[in-house]
């Protein structure tokens, strides 16, 4: 009993010290990225490298005034921004970081990040409602049929990996790929999994971007067309806890990527599994967002729900069939 | 069905491509200039505010109030006084104002200067919190840069 | 897509699209009738920024009003700078030393790729690419810098004078200029047109999108490269030949699509032509005076004066009235994005937002040239 509560309290510790650390230097890391692919420096003057600078912001926007303009549906509004932090956070729970490192290793932990994914989404809904801007409402509607239609592709290629796996453990998942880069389920040759798994990745991965609202598939943010989306309204922290968010649910997408196609914890060779290399998987996967972020424009409506319904969706069904024949066959 | 195909193959190459391009760009060499802490390189023409030209030996300004750079200008900045040269001939200059507030550094006062008594000064880092601060005194400026000559 | 919509003036709202608003550039107000996401009335807002430059003409002598005309369209400043002079020299019969003609097309035409580039990188912007906006201004700088040398500015210029230039281009000038032609035909394929062009969400975002007809823009006035994207094959510089052009080989890029695609095409040849222009100006380049014979004060004789230039946007017309005084008498400017803009309304029916955003992104408005 008593362990378990000093575990629980160091877990809870740690899980909030990992999450705001993430979100605040995220924004850094992002800022610093595209700095240097647009061949500029970026942040560089607080601290060393411009370092300080998310204390600096967040010192800013937590001085400023939270601005709740008439006619907002009061309670929602200022529900909405804690809406988008939390489920992030809890996310983290059942990431298992490496082989003894977990908050929970629950049966059904997949199925509890995707339905603590969709609250993200509502809170983007509520926060666009309640503003009672036109701009943000826009933003709401289609921050939900973009959700809708990526979360079908999304399922449909976790489906493979629970097939292959034969559990919906992240645990157990990451645990069925130890042992090297070709036990992985992306690179996988038991069954010639291989074969199609890399199909899986990419649709997976092209499904967290639009999850997670990043370019170029941020139809909810829009800043050319909608100003600032469901965030029109936000001043203070309220737009900083959706900022935060927004990088949480970064962190969580690239946790959830790196430990059902890349092995979660497991080193290439085989050789010194341990948390240092899914912290390496999880962080090269976040650099990744933001490259994307920083090469292309941003995408159409209606382009990305043709890209999820007569891409996608396809591509992942005929995937699952030939996944589940190459289980039956060999 | 073709352009289905097509579609994604070319498309997903193009995306590949504009990875690698900024890829690339990533570890080129920055080509911004970190303005405060360093010095614009000026060309000789630079249009910074005005200022008069002081006499080589006596310092004393080179205008002789012929009114012609307040005439020209566009915006009406320009308000200078003169008054009568005592023991020599023609005007010396009093007052020289400009008002920067309004000037829109289109140079048609130097250029209408035959006198050689306005030039462009170099100055660029130009703000403050005080309107007033850029109705400029010439003269003030004059004499403080031959002071600082001295 | 432009789809059909039924209206349905019960469901309706009206958006306000600026003056305030990221993808106007400035303060453009578009007053939006729309149901959902599809617009059904399109109203451009105009005067938000109207300073009455048409009027301070008349208050102050001609060679005032020249630092004047670098404010209505601050992006291709030179192009309003050439379009004043030429009408005046018209007016008064001013001669200009060739010299002085050659830099003036060297100069209009690199003012003319930087406005380009400008253009290409606030497109990219409303698109929501921000990458190419700066690598675009890593080349747009060359080519202020090069024109900081010889005008003085960077980007409200007052460089021309009625009967010549300001001052005369040197040798170094000369060297930059073509080092920066090598180097933007270098970056042009890579950086504009592999990371932009060829990019498959671009594509998709503005191929057969805000489609213009030929005929709308005949009836709306449209010139420069929405007209040229339309299968218009109207360019001041061919059809109407002022300064030295006619002695230039150079193409005018005309597209058929009438899309937003086609107008981006235009644009990116025409950088290729200008460059062209350019190359060929700094050969040919003759020695002699930059600056001819004006008299300090003009008087031209009374009468109506026209003469129109080609900018970056379309075509510019100056129409000057003197009564014999040192001052203008009346100046009616005919600008050429304010009739680009006016076929907004009727081409923006029926898309949606993003792309009616996009549509007016690829009409490269300048709006205090609209509102002057």
């Amino acid at each position: 009993m008593e362990t378990s509560m000093w575990r629980a309290l160091l877990y809870l510790v740690g899980l909030l010290a990992f999450a705001g650390v993430n979100a605040a230097w995220l924004g850094w890391c992002e800022r610093k990225g595209a700095a240097r692919i647009q061949r500029r420096i970026g942040p560089c003057e607080a601290g060393f490298a411009g370092l300080l600078q998310p204390l600096a912001d967040g010192l800013k926007l937590m001085s400023k005034q939270l601005l709740v303009p008439q006619g907002v549906d009061g309670i929602i509004f200022r529900v909405a921004p804690v809406l988008a932090m939390i489920p992030a956070i809890t996310s983290l729970a059942v990431i298992p970081f490496s082989e003894n490192i977990g908050a929970r290793a629950m049966e059904l932990s997949l199925l509890l990040l995707f339905a603590l994914a969709s609250i993200g989404m509502i809170a983007i809904l509520l926060g666009g409602w309640a503003s009672g801007n036109k701009y943000a409402i826009i933003s709401a509607a289609r921050s939900v049929s973009q959700n809708l239609a990526y979360e079908i592709p999304m399922l449909l290629t976790v489906i493979t990996v629970v097939m292959i796996s034969g559990s919906m453990n992240l645990r157990e998942i990451a645990l069925d790929q130890q042992g090297g880069f070709w036990h992985w389920n992306i690179f996988r040759l038991e069954h010639g999994h291989f074969l199609t798994m890399w199909i899986s990745f990419i649709i997976f991965f092209i499904c967290s971007v639009a999850e997670t609202n990043r370019a170029p598939f941020d139809m909810a943010e829009a800043e050319s067309e909608l100003v600032a989306g469901f965030m029109t309204e936000y001043s203070s922290m309220g737009f900083g806890l959706f900022m935060m968010g927004e990088y949480l649910n970064i962190v969580v997408g690239a946790c959830l990527t790196a430990t059902l196609f890349l092995g979660g914890w497991d080193c290439p060779f085989g050789l010194t599994p341990g948390i240092w290399w899914f912290l390496l998987k999880i962080y090269v996967l976040i650099f990744t967002f933001i490259w994307i972020r920083w090469t292309y424009p941003r995408t159409q409506i209606y382009r990305l729900l043709n890209l999820s319904w007569k891409i996608l969706i396809p591509f992942s069904m005929a995937n699952l069939l030939v996944t589940a024949a190459l289980i039956k066959v060999f | 069905m073709s352009g289905y195909w097509s579609d994604i193959v070319t498309g997903g190459k193009s995306l590949v491509t504009g990875l690698a391009i900024t890829a690339r760009e990533f570890f080129r060499p920055v080509v911004t200039e970190q303005y405060p802490w360093e010095v614009p390189t000026m060309t000789p023409l630079f249009r910074g505010h005005i200022e008069l030209i002081g006499n080589e030996e006596t310092g004393e300004p080179n205008c002789v109030v012929c009114g012609m750079c307040q005439r020209a200008c566009p915006s009406v900045c320009i308000s200078l006084d003169g008054k009568k040269n005592e023991g020599g001939k023609g005007k010396v200059l009093t007052r020289y104002i400009l008002d920067f507030t309004k000037c829109s550094l289109c140079g048609s006062c130097v250029e209408s200067c035959n006198f050689n008594a306005l030039r462009f000064s170099r100055e660029y880092n130009l703000a403050s919190f005080d309107k007033n601060d850029f109705i400029m005194d010439l003269m003030q400026r004059l004499e403080d840069q031959n002071r600082c000559k001295r | 897509m432009t789809v059909p919509v039924h209206l349905r003036h019960d469901e309706t709202f009206v958006l306000n699209l600026g003056p305030q608003h990221p993808a106007t550039h400035g303060v453009l107000r578009v007053k939006l009738t729309m149901d959902g996401e599809y617009i059904v009335k399109a109203e451009p807002v105009l005067g938000y920024i109207h300073r009455m430059h048409e009027k301070l003409a008349e208050g102050g002598t001609f060679a005032q009003f020249m630092p004047n005309t670098a404010r209505m369209d601050y992006l291709h400043a030179l192009a309003f700078n050439h379009g004043w002079a030429l009408v005046v020299e018209k007016a008064a019969g001013i001669e200009v030393p060739e010299r002085a003609e050659y830099i003036r097309v060297i100069t209009v035409e690199l003012n003319r790729i930087a406005s380009h580039l400008l253009w290409w990188a606030a497109f990219l912007l409303d698109l929501g690419g921000f990458t190419p906006l700066l690598y675009a201004f890593d080349d747009r700088e060359k080519i202020v810098d090069l024109l900081e040398r010889v005008t003085g500015s960077r980007l409200t210029y007052c460089y021309l004078r009625f009967g010549g230039v300001y001052n005369d281009i040197d040798d170094e000038f000369i060297a930059g200029t073509r080092d920066f032609i090598k180097r933007l035909r270098g970056r042009m394929p890579r950086l504009y047109h592999d990371l932009v062009t060829h990019n498959i969400i671009l594509i998709k975002r503005i191929k057969d999108i805000g489609f213009v007809s030929a005929e709308q823009c005949r009836r709306y006035g449209a010139t420069g490269p929405v007209a040229r994207g339309s299968g218009i094959d109207y360019d001041i510089r061919k059809n109407e030949p002022y300064s030295v052009y006619p002695e230039f080989d150079f193409d005018v890029p005309v597209f058929d699509e009438c899309d937003s695609m086609a107008r981006y095409m235009v644009r990116m040849h025409e950088i290729e032509q200008s460059m062209r222009i350019i190359e060929q100006a700094l050969d040919k380049l003759p020695a002699g005076p930059v600056m001819g014979k004006a008299p300090k004060v003009l008087k031209p004789e009374a009468g109506y004066y026209y003469s129109a230039v080609e900018t970056a946007r379309g075509s510019l017309g100056h129409r000057l009235v003197c009564n014999g005084d040192k001052n203008p008498y009346k100046l009616k400017l005919r600008s050429p994005t304010f009739s680009n803009l006016s076929l907004f309304g009727e081409v923006a029916e029926g898309m949606l937002l993003a792309d009616a955003l996009a549509f007016m992104g690829s009409l490269d408005l300048v709006i205090p040239e609209i509102d002057r």
